[in-house]
């Protein structure tokens, strides 16, 4: 039974997908409901899985009993299941705020929106735990295709940037699956574990290293890593709320897991790391992402903009973190995933509340709203402590470990940027309290007050605290479940 | 040494920081709203005051809350020095809430939720920095305390407090996260821990050279102290309201950033670390300019408030150095004078604001004859000075005294001179002031009051900062019971 309790989790949001969108037509209001219910069956299981997995050792499964490597496998381990539980909680909190957003931004479109959604988040919760380097790619693509339609369905400049999306993201998955053709010419395999075995038998080290460069730049477009970030901002900014609240914290976090997956799994450290030269090259990229990203986050006026800037920098963080190759910046990375993946889901859901009830998120539409929202304001000063990463909200306990790590691998250019974002953190963020703070809004002389409603306000509330609780937990996160996963030990 | 598992420490610091709930909760009641802030005023300092024979005795109350990092854990602590701040800090904050509740009444001041609600977070984290049991749980209640007063600074909600406020965070969080951090990181990178370790856990850990640069990076880092060239955000923090100024920016907030750095000096590097590297040495001249510039900085303010913020900036100063000086008698006299400066601080804000409730004045310029109508409060500022200039029989005296004895034990011949001339230059800015309150012609024009009449604020006002006065006095009287916790913090 626990065996396959997974599947269950994975396949739940598919097999919602289908009545929201047939039932949905004839009565809207099902669609939010039944998709709710759907993600709250998988984020239950899901940590169901987590203790299980965290018990009873590693889950290996093969679809249809075909046996590996010719079948399709998946394996559940800890970090696989840990990011089962992110991805299935994020969702959860996402889709709820996404009963009245998109209702409000959407209207009659509501079924579209949840169908697509589900379709997404089941491929994101295929990516984390497949050990099929193919499958990754199909569900690759699947999260790729249906966050399209749901960038689309924006108002605005939102198609042009769903189409820069198309573009770029499909650009990104040749690279992968380029990257895959070579591996599989190599090995005959696409079984993960199946190719790493064969992989240093070979004898054809250009082959295997031009398959690593276009795995790699593959899924550096896919996460937004700089200089390939050019279609996030516009994507983040002009989709619907509640698309960017699905898609900010999840896609690239999941991403920098394939990453993360495909360095240490499918090939070994001992090979990603063994260019020095490379190596100090991405630890200057990441350097540069997260001072550029940051500087562009200095220059915008709106926040779900400035929001998708520093998402860019903090793909930097978490980049920076693996290639600075050891255990201390790997923890970091891994720590971050979840971690940003919190903090994001929270802004984004502060953004989407200020939008339902102001109707903008521009800076200017802050004023005041510390004494109209100062449930959703509260529950945005902790998130930005959290980027800022003032303990103990969990932004600064996986920053400690990525600083640490660049401290003992001595980049100290890394060190110093994160420091400089940490401070840009500052002023962005502060800008806003202070506006939301001082200003009265125009034509408004007494402030009441109104809160978003609930499905949106439950889950940013559930999410502020919970950046203080898993920051609280964090020793307990890295000493029982990622160190002991990591895959090498200095 | 025995360290003794209690949950104490941990009562103290969360009876203040919850207390923040029930004031939000009771925003409509005013007299609840009070009633919580007395209450965990009066709950907090019983609890402090109950670990006194302990700490005494030589144990050290502890807690362990989480593991957040590999051997550097969220913990509270209570050793002599964190008691003695810690009890200044939650017996002041009694009288200061008695205080505020007259200076916001009698000013009929918004927004008096928020404001009450900031206080008791901010007060809070002032006990959980004096008793942080290593860095990084001091490096946490630091930052919050940065935070939750910065809705006190910004009060006024008007351009001047926006840039205040605005300048007020961004040196403060600025040099936090630019400087300590980093500084912090080297520190557990080197030592493998940030414990609380009397003699430091530094010894030949690292080069010279880099513990010279972390000690800038942590001095520069905990920049509430107040030492040049970080000093801007405490003359902006005086446009909140007066008793805030007075004990969170006369006391708590300020005495945090020293007390902050003198953790870094005495349990972090240690005695003879500092005295080994070169920045060690040349710490004690780095403080005295802040001393000397501050005391001439302070003569040319009219503003009371900002002239006693200078004072502030020069008095924290003199704690550093004489931990700086590493020589017993001056380590003793430094400690010893975060209870003398704090008393006589207090005080001295505390008449400001009344002054400023009984007649409006802020500049020192219109207060010409004020003494005579308001006697009790110049009576209590001139006591206050006194301490401040290092008069005896007050507390200013006591630490001062030590201060040049270890000067002359250190061999230190111009900080000897430092200390005499800052002394002077106390004198300079505090003594006009009570003379022209007391003798002086009060401006011709504008000022109906009857000289004779007397006319001071009212008692809420009035009574803190009487006591406050006489007890600086009583330390200089009996200065023991204070200096037998700053004995005990060299072994």
């Amino acid at each position: 039974m626990t065996q396959n309790l997974f599947i269950y989790a994975i396949m739940a949001p598919l097999l919602a997908a289908l009545p929201v969108n047939l039932m949905a037509r004839s009565y809207r209001p099902w669609a939010g409901t039944v998709a709710v219910g759907a993600l709250i069956f998988s984020a239950v299981t899901s940590t169901v899985v987590l203790a299980d997995v965290l018990k009873n050792g590693t889950i290996r499964y093969t679809l249809g009993n075909w046996p590996v490597p010719f079948g399709m496998e998946l394996i559940v381990d800890p970090l696989g299941a840990m990011m089962l539980v992110v991805v299935s909680v994020c969702a959860l909190f996402a889709i709820s705020s996404a009963i009245r957003s998109a209702s409000d931004e959407m209207p009659g479109q509501e079924h579209l929106f949840f169908t697509l959604a589900l379709i997404m988040i089941t491929g994101l919760m295929g990516l984390v735990v497949s050990a099929d380097a193919f499958n990754i790619y199909v569900l690759l693509e699947i999260t790729a295709i249906t966050c399209y339609g749901l960038i689309a369905m924006g108002r605005g400049r939102a198609p042009l940037a769903s189409f820069n999306y198309v573009i770029m993201g499909t650009i990104g998955a040749c690279f992968y699956l380029l990257g895959i053709g070579y591996l599989y010419i190599l090995t005959g395999s696409l079984n993960m574990p199946d190719i790493a075995g064969i992989i240093p038998g070979l004898d054809a080290p250009a082959a295997v290293a031009t398959s690593f460069a276009f795995l790699m730049v593959g899924l550096w477009i896919k996460m937004g890593f700089f200089p390939l970030h050019g279609w996030l901002p516009n994507a983040y900014t002009y989709a619907p709320s509640a698309t960017s609240v699905l898609m900010a914290p999840l896609m690239t976090k999941v991403s920098v897991f394939l990453m993360i997956r495909v360095m240490f799994f499918l090939y070994t450290p001992e090979y990603a790391f063994d260019h020095p030269d490379v190596q100090q090259l991405i630890i200057w990229a990441a350097a540069l992402a997260i001072v550029v990203a940051s500087s562009f986050a200095l220059a915008q006026t709106e926040f779900k903009k400035m929001l998708a800037y520093v998402v860019v920098a903090e793909v930097g963080y978490m980049v920076g973190g693996v290639w600075l190759a050891n255990s201390t910046g790997l923890t970091g990375a891994i720590l971050h995933i979840v971690n940003d993946a919190l903090m994001t889901l929270v802004m984004f859901l502060a953004a989407s509340a200020v939008i339902y009830k102001v109707g903008a998120s521009r800076f200017s539409d802050f004023a005041g709203l510390y004494r109209k929202m100062p449930i959703t304001m509260a529950a945005f000063t902790l998130g930005a402590f959290a980027l800022i990463g003032v303990p103990p909200t969990c932004g600064f306990f996986s920053k400690w470990y990525l600083i640490l790590g660049g401290i003992e691998a001595g980049q100290f250019s890394y060190v110093a940027a994160l420091v400089v974002s940490s401070l840009v953190n500052a002023v962005i963020f502060f800008r806003i309290i202070e506006i939301a703070f001082f200003q009265k809004p125009e034509g408004e002389d007494v402030l009441r007050r109104a809160e978003a409603p609930l499905p949106i306000l439950a889950p940013l509330v559930v999410g502020a605290i919970a950046l203080i609780v898993v920051g609280l937990f964090s020793g307990q996160i890295v000493g029982g479940l990622i160190a002991p996963a990591l895959p090498w030990s200095f | 040494m025995h360290l003794e598992h209690s949950i104490l420490p941990l009562a103290a610091v969360l009876v203040s920081l919850l207390a923040a709930i029930p004031i939000i909760l009771s925003d409509r009641r005013p007299n609840l709203r009070e009633m919580w802030t007395l209450l965990a005023g009066v709950s907090m300092f019983l609890i402090v005051a109950s670990m006194v024979p302990t700490v005494l005795a030589g144990n050290q109350p502890t807690i362990t809350l989480f593991e957040v990092i590999p051997g550097v854990p969220i913990q509270l602590r209570v050793d002599s020095m964190g008691m003695l701040f810690a009890l200044i800090a939650s017996f002041l904050f009694i009288l200061t809430s008695i205080y505020s509740i007259g200076y916001m009444r009698s000013l009929q001041e918004h927004d008096q939720t928020r404001y009450f609600a900031s206080f008791a977070v901010a007060i809070g984290a002032t006990v959980g920095v004096a008793f942080s049991a290593n860095l990084l749980t001091l490096y946490l209640f630091y930052e919050m305390l940065s935070l939750s007063t910065y809705p006190l600074v910004a009060h006024e909600r008007n351009a001047e407090s926006r840039s205040s406020g605005r300048r007020y965070l961004s040196i403060l969080l600025g040099t936090s996260v630019g400087f300590a951090l980093p500084a912090m990181m080297m520190t557990y990178a080197f030592a493998g821990t940030l414990d609380f370790t009397v003699g430091g856990i530094l010894g030949g850990a690292a080069p010279p050279a880099v513990l010279s640069l972390m000690l800038v990076m942590l001095v520069a880092g905990f920049a509430k102290c107040g030492v040049m060239p970080f000093h801007g955000w405490l003359p902006a923090a005086m446009v909140a309201p007066t008793p805030v100024s007075s004990f969170l920016h006369g006391v708590a907030v300020v005495k945090v950033g020293v007390f902050s750095v003198l953790r870094v000096l005495l349990d972090i590097f240690g005695i003879d670390v500092l005295g080994a590297i070169t920045m060690g040495a040349a710490l004690p001249y780095f403080v005295s300019f802040t001393i000397i510039a501050a005391s001439i900085v302070a003569l040319s303010q009219d503003n009371l408030k900002r002239r006693l913020a200078y004072s502030t900036v020069g008095q924290l100063s003199y704690i550093m150095l004489g931990v700086s000086l590493l020589s017993p008698a001056a380590v003793t006299g430094g400690i010893m004078h975060i209870a003398s400066h704090a008393f006589a601080k207090v005080t001295l804000f505390y008449c400001a604001g009344a002054i400023y409730v009984a007649s409006h004045k802020k500049y020192i310029s219109q207060m010409k004859g004020l003494g005579r109508t308001m006697p009790f409060t110049f009576g209590a500022f001139g006591i206050a000075a006194l301490s401040m200039i290092g008069a005896p029989p007050s507390a200013g005296f006591v630490s001062k005294w030590l201060m040049l004895n270890g000067a002359l034990d250190a061999d230190m011949i111009i900080i000897f001179g430092v200390l005499l001339s800052s002394t002077l230059l106390n004198a300079a800015y505090f003594v006009p002031i009570v003379y022209q309150g007391f003798f002086g012609k009060p401006n011709p024009e504008g000022d109906l009051v009857v000289a004779s009449q007397i006319k001071e604020a009212p008692l809420t006002l009035l009574v803190p900062l009487m006591i406050t006065s006489i007890i600086s006095l009583l330390i200089g009287i009996y200065p023991y019971f204070f200096l037998q916790f700053a004995e005990a913090v060299l072994p």
